[in-house]
């Protein structure tokens, strides 16, 4: 979260601030748009404040010269539409996902209210799951897959591209291509229930060496507890209602309707990027979530004397 | 204009009579220490005359959410595993008349929590106590034994039988009263 | 009685006349006659009052929302709250006024533009405004029970389906829309009969206002539109209440299909909602230029043709959703097209302008405010035609901002405009001047502060409809300056509708035709008598009230002891025959009353249908009982068309 300080809230969900191709061409089509349309509302002011304002003189016909006027008007105002139409319609044609070798396979699954995101991979055993915060190596396409298992969702990284809806029972698509490293925040753009305003997720783009680095430790089952107080905050887990509905590979814990845990330490943030991964938030989103975000599908949970701490400890410890 | 008032006022008493309940939403329910005074009797052998325990009601029973609730809940927590969607395969039955254990809200209540003799499992201390009783108004559905208007339409899944607020009233056989 | 003569084609002697048509036409006193009256001035102003009583409700949502998004993680709403609150808020004004306020100014002006006597079908007109009235207290009573629909006010499934919406929440918000689309049908039929089969001799189809050519196109597209919503609506009562599938991919039905069915109708809905305005424009701009509107043919061509390409671009309400690329050209392109109608639109109001004598007056003002709002709308609306841009902006505050600027800019200020300039008309006196161009700054100073800053928000992430946002995004500032410009917004809005309040009452005395107006409203008195002209006039041109209208002939002859109307044709509005309009009758309001009751009672048991059907038919039966000759409905025997009398 001190990355996110130090972004002083700027710029890492803007459309106007691309650091992907896709965005970037968009934001180009967006200038041109700009451009023209406060021309065309400055004319329009500039004409209706001279017709209401002028000083009137003698009365003659002028309906002769104002038919000329409002004919080139229009076929001024048709034919920069057509204009307009033609350069989004090329620019729609350039960001249209385009299978790419090397590209890497993505699915993201939307829940209520929480992204589920699995590392596809032709071979089986290098695939595992991950939620809420999706890291990508610059300059490779990353095709996602987007699926939904319950209400419509979509997903929309602004810096990276536009959005794209997750309809259950459909099967859509997304490319990113990010052009420079960084962390890039994205929200859930379709109205899905009581906390759609709390469904986001990040988007790391670093150097594709850091990438590598960072399957190979994603890829392994979670580490085991090496002080004692972790030992006893494995024990609290499995024998608490977490695994019934989290995962943590290597582990018994096999649930899943809710995020996989395996790594979860390694996440800047819980709650599908809405509260800081830091000891004080992710104790009271264990024992009172509902406070922090009501309606979500975690349950409150009783904690004994003794057993958050160790708990804490041992989800820390999962790198 | 005052008869529009009056017609207001009319219509809003008697949607009142309906509406209340059955909309709330409740999500900040504090799930209470395990081992409680809502799980019945198992013996009725006592020191003493023996009274049986005061009613316990389902909190959830009228409630449109809860019930939603119970429902995804039947899935997550795999009771859908062995009484697959009411009717029964591994385990029994739910959307019949038969109640083994007893039908009254804290008699399924107490069958989630404590588990039963021949392969119900036990949550006690794994599903937090409110979505029990979540879970207790969603399989008191099944039979018909909630009112109507908060019984839950079909699911958005293949259809495996008729939805919750189609079911008949399937009133529980009577269980013969426990002797003192 | 001395008002009435001094109207341009009142004839001398006429008092006798008056009286007859006045005792026939005013409305009894009495509760009973209260609810039995189907006079379209009543109803026209119960619709106007109704309706502005839901917009107050609508903004004070408004209110709460803006106050919640001040300030980040804020928690004045819950999350449960903002969601039914903002649900509201959109069906509220979409629903339950911006569609019929239209509706109702046209049920009180469209009968006098013309120059008849009434409104066609005027019991089914009470019901149509019983029914949306019993539809709206319907939704506000199901709020203040914690029952209000909660998924948005386009409702989307599976969210808004039986199993991600549980209780009757989404089921109130489905029945309102039978309420408000039986309502709004019914109205749009009156509409299209009384301008095709009513108007004065001499109106032929191109002498008509244009404000009555926009509100023919508009009921035309009610009539096209509001069948497909009804069909989504009541799909998704059946799927939730039946256990039907239409919408459970599982079973054959898809979730698109909502979207589809349901933007058939909303695309052609805001079309629905700006069409009047732009009429309304053309009558104001007209008065108070003192000049014909330039290009007449070209004005009613432009209206047309927004209308029917209006019905082909609901697509772009689903460019996010994976539908082929091509397809998606089509609808960017249509999206673009429909802006050259509204292009040339302006082009000729500016024309106008330019060649006549503007008098600043408030309506006049609130047109050029309306040019100001609506071409930012519009352009942003080019924007969002464009499939690249779309993606990125769809769902963010960035459409909130562009439907504001479209419909409070393309519709409410055109609205408040023609209110402030047809105020004389429907009560006589005048609404005052200065608290008009106060509350006409407030409104457009306000409503530029709150909705501007919200294309910015949009574009650097905020998307719609969250209840809260948190403070590193740095949204903060710009929602704040959003809600100050509300609070602003909301000071004009109450100056305005102070205004009216206080000069119903006690506003100057307004003569029969106080800005020198062209068309044939202004030829009756302020207000109008319940009969709207002691002589139905005969017209000769665009501005009949601007063209010697004290030489022009009256129709004489129309009988005065009963409610006799003259029916002409379609094209020319030659004379064709007369026409015997029914008395006032309780039996609308009875079965209005009926079928809220059926259509209420239908959320919670399927019993409702058959058991409602059968008492609402038996009570249609009663209103539509025929009654004996020379009463009512028929006929009299065909002598020829009516006089005309220099």
């Amino acid at each position: 979260m001190t990355l996110l300080a130090l972004l002083s809230g700027r710029g890492f969900q803007s459309a106007l601030e691309p650091a992907g191709t896709h965005a970037a061409r968009i934001a180009r089509l967006w200038d041109i748009f700009l451009i023209v349309s406060v021309v065309v509302w400055v004319l329009v002011m500039i004409a209706l404040l001279m017709a209401a304002f002028r000083r009137r003189r003698a009365q003659h016909d002028e309906t002769a010269g104002a038919t000329n006027t409002v004919s080139i008007a229009t076929g001024i105002t048709a034919v920069t539409l057509f204009a307009l139409l033609v350069s989004s319609v090329l620019t729609g044609r350039s960001i249209v996902d385009k299978t790419a070798p090397g590209a890497l396979q993505l699915i993201v699954t939307g829940h209520q209210w929480w992204w589920q995101v699995e590392y596809d991979d032709p071979q089986k055993s290098n695939r595992f799951q991950d939620a809420n915060e999706i890291t990508i190596p610059v300059g490779v396409p990353v095709n996602i897959q987007l699926r939904s298992s319950d209400v419509i969702h979509s997903f929309w990284v602004p810096n990276l591209n536009g959005k794209q809806d997750l309809i259950p029972g459909h099967d859509g698509t997304i490319q990113l291509l990010a052009n420079k490293p960084g962390v890039y925040r994205g929200q859930c753009a379709e109205f899905c229930g009581l906390q759609h305003a709390k469904m986001s997720l990040w988007i790391n783009a670093v150097t594709p060496d850091e990438y590598a680095k960072w399957l190979a430790s994603s890829r392994q089952p979670s580490k085991i507890p090496s002080t004692p107080e972790q030992r006893i905050g494995q024990q609290v887990f499995m024998s608490s209602p977490c695994p019934l509905c989290h995962t943590i590979q290597g582990t018994d814990a096999g649930g899943k309707t809710a995020p996989d845990l395996t790594h979860f330490a390694s996440r800047r943030s819980i709650a599908a990027a809405t509260l800081p991964n830091r000891r004080g938030y992710l104790a009271g989103w264990i024992v009172d979530p509902q406070h922090l975000k009501p309606g979500s599908q975690m349950p409150p949970m009783l904690m004994k004397q003794g057993e958050l701490e160790p708990l804490l400890a041992y989800l820390e410890s999962l790198q | 204009m005052r008869i529009r008032g009056i017609v207001l006022l009319a219509a809003a008493a008697v949607a009142a009579l309906t509406a209340c309940e059955r909309e709330e939403r409740r999500f900040r329910e504090m799930p209470s220490a395990a081992g409680r005074r809502n799980t019945e009797r198992l013996v009725t052998l006592v020191p003493g005359p023996y009274t049986p325990d005061v009613r316990v009601k389902n909190p959830y029973e009228r409630n449109a959410f809860a019930i939603s609730e119970g429902k995804r809940l039947f899935t997550w927590y795999n009771c859908v595993g062995c009484h697959a969607n009411g009717g029964g395969g591994m385990g029994p039955p739910l959307m019949d008349d038969r109640w083994r254990y007893g039908s009254d809200p804290e008699n399924i209540f107490a069958t989630i929590v404590e588990g039963r003799p021949n392969g119900m499992p036990s949550f006690r201390g794994k599903i937090p106590e409110y979505q029990v009783w979540q879970l207790v108004a969603f399989v008191q559905s099944l039979s018909g034994n909630v009112p109507k208007d908060a019984a839950s339409g079909r699911s958005d899944d293949m259809q495996a039988r008729k939805q919750e607020q189609a079911v008949p009233d399937i009133k529980p056989e009577r269980e013969p009263a426990p002797q003192p | 009685m001395s008002a009435m003569d001094a109207t341009p084609y009142a004839l001398p002697n006429s008092d006798a006349e008056h009286e007859q048509l006045q005792e026939i036409w005013a409305p009894k006193r009495g509760l009973f006659s209260w609810f039995a009256q189907i006079d379209h001035h009543s109803i026209g102003r119960r619709f106007i009052f109704t309706a502005f009583v839901w917009f107050g409700l609508g903004g004070l949502l408004a209110a709460l929302m803006r106050i919640q998004l001040a300030k980040p993680n804020n928690t004045f709403l819950s999350a449960d709250q903002y969601n039914q609150i903002f649900t509201m808020h959109g069906t509220t004004m979409m629903f339950l006024f911006a569609v019929p306020v239209m509706e109702a100014v046209a049920i009180y002006m469209i009968p006098l533009m013309v120059g008849t006597r009434a409104l066609a079908f005027p019991r089914a007109n009470a019901y149509a405004y019983y029914l949306f009235l019993f539809g709206g207290i319907m939704l506000y009573v199901a709020f203040f029970l914690n029952m209000g629909p909660d998924a948005g006010w386009f409702n989307y499934v599976p969210l808004a389906g039986p199993e991600f919406s549980p209780g009757k929440r989404i089921d109130i918000w489905a029945q309102l829309v039978n309420f408000t689309e039986i309502s709004a049908l019914t109205v749009a039929v009156e509409i299209i009969v009384t301008i095709f089969k009513m108007r004065a001799p001499g109106m032929s189809i191109n002498r008509m206002p244009l404000y009555v050519w926009s509100m023919l196109v508009t009921a035309f597209m009610i009539v096209f539109a509001m069948p497909s919503v009804m069909t989504a609506s009541n799909f998704i009562g059946l799927d939730r209440l039946v256990g039907t599938h239409f919408f459970n991919r599982a079973e054959g039905g898809d979730v698109l299909l909502w979207q589809h069915l349901f933007w058939f109708f909303g695309h052609p809905e805001v079309y629905i909602i700006f069409i009047p305005g732009l009429g309304m424009v053309s009558a104001i701009i007209e008065a108070f230029c003192h000049r014909r509107i330039f290009g007449y043919t070209a004005m009613v061509m432009s209206l047309v043709a927004t209308a029917f390409i209006g019905f082909g671009l609901w697509v772009h309400h689903m460019f996010a959703v994976g539908l082929p690329q091509s397809g998606q050209s089509f609808f960017t392109a249509a999206s673009m097209m429909i802006a050259i109608p509204s292009g040339i639109q302006i082009f000729c109001w500016i024309a106008t302008i330019w060649m006549g004598k503007p008098n600043f007056r408030p309506p006049l003002m609130f047109v050029l405010g309306f040019v100001a709002i609506f071409v930012i709308g519009g352009l942003t609306g080019v924007m969002l035609a464009s499939v690249p841009i779309d993606l990125q902006v769809h769902d963010t505050f960035f459409v909130v901002a562009h439907l504001h600027y479209v419909l409070i800019g393309g519709a409410v200020f055109p609205l408040l405009a023609a209110l402030f300039y047809w105020f004389p008309k429907m009560t006589g006196r005048l609404m005052n001047e200065r608290v008009g161009h106060i509350s006409f700054w407030l409104a457009f100073i306000g409503f530029n502060v709150t909705f501007f800053p919200q294309h910015k928000l949009g574009l650097v992430g905020m998307t719609r409809r969250i209840y809260t946002y948190l403070p590193e995004t740095g949204w903060g500032p710009l929602n704040l300056l959003s809600t100050i410009g509300a609070g602003i917004l909301a000071l004009g809005m109450i100056a305005y509708v102070g205004n009216a309040l206080y000069s119903m009452k006690w506003g100057p005395i307004a003569g029969s035709n106080p800005w020198d107006g062209a068309t044939l409203e202004w030829a009756t008195t302020s207000p109008p008598p319940h009969y709207n002209f002691l002589h139905i006039p005969t017209v000769s041109g665009l501005e009949p009230l601007w063209n010697n209208p004290e030489n022009a002939p009256v129709v004489t002859g129309l009988a005065t002891d009963k409610r006799e109307l003259l029916i002409t044709r379609m094209l020319d509005a030659e004379p064709d025959h007369r026409f015997v309009f029914p008395n006032p009758s309780i039996w609308p309001f009875i079965s209005a009353v009926s079928t809220a009751g059926m259509l209420v009672s239908l959320l919670f048991s399927a019993w409702a249908l058959p058991i409602g059907t059968v008492i609402v038919a038996i009570f249609l039966t009663l209103w539509f009982w025929p009654t004996t000759p020379k009463k009512e409905g028929e006929e009299p025997p065909n002598d020829g068309a009516a006089e005309a009398v220099a």
